[in-house]
């Protein structure tokens, strides 16, 4: 990535100035970014950001407005047929037969892409070497982390040259999700490029690169870290007994930024940036103890990403899902 | 590639309906249960209604006319008087369906002029019954006038006039009697409906499960699934229309079987030439229930559109009541109305054994009405997913 430009025209999608609206309401505007060779990139943001109308345009299914994609150098508009076969497609929803088996749906999806189980053997293994206990399972009776292992496989049998995963983890358990994101790097390592969107902002961390959409527009693009690393304002997190109670009086506080809930904390940032942190501390502990507040714990922190995205969305519980 | 594809997707689809027992159900026993059920429920036909004899003549040729009735089973002489005040008073009671007023002087008038008036006064609360009542006793007494018209004179008429139950109408309009049903000569109603019932079945099995089994996958988000991958949309077109047109013909042979030998429906005319109409029939039922596919967004939505739609298609196809009974504009619509055609062209293939050249006009109607329905429903398909 030395030169930009040579750079992204190789790159496995491309997305430039991309918008769209139904009706009144617009769901995409003005999106640009760029997923490399062999990237792991999450799209990441609340419920109804626009995630699944770029999904689907990334996918053919849907024309934009106006702007640009590309997909492996094919347009999504003119070029639809070449990307259909090229590429591997997991929907929000469970998306396969309820009432085929689960080889029965595997081999359906494997030749109306022309090929069969047994040449996508390779790329699907480690994943289905989970499922194919349960082969002769109706997918409908499957639990939802095996729906989406099925499905996975089910979008990887042909051997795509990009993967697109549309909230693959969107209600499957703790456990599950964990699991999924493991496959998602080992399939990472293949060079396999994937886009992937989630409303986890834990998530976010395994990837390679993430890109904050909300409202329709992209907000940030770049490695977690890198965004963490953006967060402005000196960070504390709170402990006390009564929670609701704690962040009304937080939020009360004169010098408070902004204050969000976080796991069983509250996450506190200040709005003096250039106050030395230990007296932020000092003062906040004073004033809380004042307030009546016990069992209390306030220690500074460094932003994660999430926080860096509550800041850059500026409207933070409202929107997005709590950490598990 | 393509023959190949569609052969994997052929595979699935039957595959799917070979396990959904509801839809096995659905298509092979629910017919069979309607058909019997609804033959024998829908049908106009009258037996022993009863008669109330007013014999002012009291002649042989008058108890002639009474015991004809009566011999047919069809009429039960309950009561008699003299009196037309009684007879209005029986049938206002219902204690009596029709009055037979046979008047002073019948027999002589037959003999002389060889015609003579006879009085029918039917109860009309439940006009079909009426009519069916008098198309049973115009063909007895028009039978019967023939008789006496080869003993006594070849051009005897009888006229009768029809009066209105609830006022019981005397000399009122004068009608002529009619033609008696050449290719039903029993008036048998189950065989005149059971052709039309088979239609009707094959309708409801081609276009609402089409449209469902669309919706489905649309539901389901299946559709996405598969539309993000090689398969074009005619093959998929194909290979949802193929299945449910190959059991829409099963069921229509279990139906004609049914009609066989069950209802004795007399099959007189060509076996192929049912099927190939119903071929190019089952074309534009299909190709409605892929329209609906393309609007509707749930599978409720899909059955409600299916419904509403063949319920003006059925009631107005003549199927239940006579097209000429219309309204002209009416009469228009039937012109393009595909049950309507292939309603007829199964009646006259079936009790006229008509040919190929006598449902032509049928034949070229349906493959018309097929063909613009197909490519508009693919077209609105196409524009839909895209």
């Amino acid at each position: 990535m030395t030169d930009h430009a040579v750079a992204s025209s190789r790159a496995p999608l491309e997305v430039r100035g991309v918008s769209r609206r139904f009706e009144e309401t617009v769901a995409l505007s003005d999106v640009s970014f760029a997923v490399n060779a062999g990237e792991l990139f999450g799209l990441v943001g609340p419920d109804g950001a626009g995630k699944t109308t770029l999904f689907r345009i990334l996918t053919t299914l849907l024309v934009p407005d106006s702007g640009t994609a590309t997909v492996l150098g094919l347009d999504v508009v003119r070029d639809l047929w070449a990307i259909r076969s090229r590429v591997g497609y997991m929907p929000g929803r469970f998306s396969l037969y309820p009432d085929l088996s689960v080889e029965e749906n595997l081999s359906f999806f494997a030749s109306v892409f022309g090929t069969s189980i047994d040449e996508g053997r390779a790329i699907i293994a480690p994943i289905y070497d989970q499922i194919e206990p349960f082969k002769d399972r109706r997918a409908g009776a499957l639990s939802g982390g095996m729906k989406q292992k099925l499905a996975l496989c089910c979008a990887l049998v042909h051997c795509p040259e990009i993967l697109f995963l549309d909230e693959p983890t969107t209600g499957v358990d703790a456990v599950s999700r964990r699991e999924f994101w493991d496959l998602l790097g080992a399939l990472k390592k293949s060079g396999l490029p994937i886009l992937v969107s989630t409303a986890y902002m834990d998530e976010a961390t395994r990837c390679d690169r993430v890109g904050l959409i909300q409202r329709g527009r992209i907000l940030a693009v770049d490695a977690p870290a890198a965004i963490a690393a953006r967060y402005p304002n000196p960070l504390i997190a709170v402990h006390a007994n009564e929670r609701h109670k704690l962040i009304q009086s937080l939020r009360d506080y004169q010098h408070a930024k902004s204050v969000y809930p976080f796991g069983d904390e509250v996450h506190y940032s200040d709005a003096r940036a250039a106050k030395a942190m230990d007296d932020i501390v000092a003062e906040l502990r004073t004033y809380l103890a004042g307030s009546g507040f016990t069992d209390l714990r306030v220690k500074p922190i460094s932003a994660g990403v999430e926080d860096a995205f509550m800041e850059l969305m500026g409207q933070p519980e409202a929107t997005v899902r709590a950490a598990a | 590639m393509r023959l190949r594809v569609l052969r994997f997707l052929l595979r699935k689809e039957f595959l799917q309906i070979v396990r959904d027992r509801t839809l096995l159900g659905m298509l092979f026993i629910m017919p069979v249960i309607q058909l019997l059920v609804l033959a024998n429920a829908v049908t106009f036909e009258v037996k022993s209604a009863r008669m109330y004899i007013i014999d002012k003549d009291h002649s042989s040729m008058s108890r002639g006319v009474a015991t004809r009735l009566a011999a047919s089973g069809r009429f039960v002489p309950t009561e008699s008087s003299p009196s037309m005040a009684e007879g209005d008073e029986a049938i206002l009671d219902r204690r009596v369906d029709l009055i037979v007023v046979i008047p002073e002087g019948f027999e002589r008038e037959i003999v002389r002029d060889h015609r003579a008036p006879l009085q029918l006064v039917f109860n009309a609360e439940d006009g079909a019954a009426a009519a069916v009542m008098q198309t049973y006793a115009n063909a007895i007494v028009m039978n019967y006038a023939g008789e006496l018209g080869a003993e006594v004179s070849p051009s005897v008429v009888t006229k009768l006039s029809v009066g209105d139950g609830g006022a019981p109408a005397r000399g009122h309009p004068v009608m002529e009697l009619r033609r008696r049903g050449w290719y039903n000569s029993e008036l048998d109603y189950r065989e005149y409906m059971v052709p039309g019932i088979l239609v009707v079945l094959v309708t409801m099995i081609g276009t609402l499960l089409t449209a469902m089994n669309i919706v489905r996958e649309k539901e389901a988000g299946t559709l996405d699934q598969l539309n993000v991958t090689p398969i074009n949309r005619s093959t998929f077109i194909a290979a949802k229309l193929i299945p449910l047109w190959t059991f829409a013909m099963i069921d229509l042979s279990i139906g004609l079987v049914v009609a066989r030998f069950v209802f004795h429906v007399p099959v007189l005319g060509s076996l192929v030439l049912v099927f190939f109409a119903a071929t190019i029939y089952l074309v534009g039922a299909l190709g409605i229930g892929l329209w609906i596919s393309t609007v509707a967004e749930t599978q409720q939505q899909a059955m409600f559109v299916t419904f509403s739609l063949l319920m003006v298609y059925l009631l107005m196809s003549g199927l239940f009541t006579p097209i000429r009974g219309m309204p002209v504009w009416a009469q228009w619509t039937t012109e393009i109305n595909p049950i309507a055609h292939f309603v007829a062209l199964m009646r006259a293939v079936l009790l006229k054994g008509a040919r190929t050249r006598d449902v032509a006009s049928h034949l070229a109607a349906l493959a018309a009405i097929s063909s613009v329905v197909l490519s508009i429903a693919i077209r609105q398909y196409h524009k839909r997913s895209a």
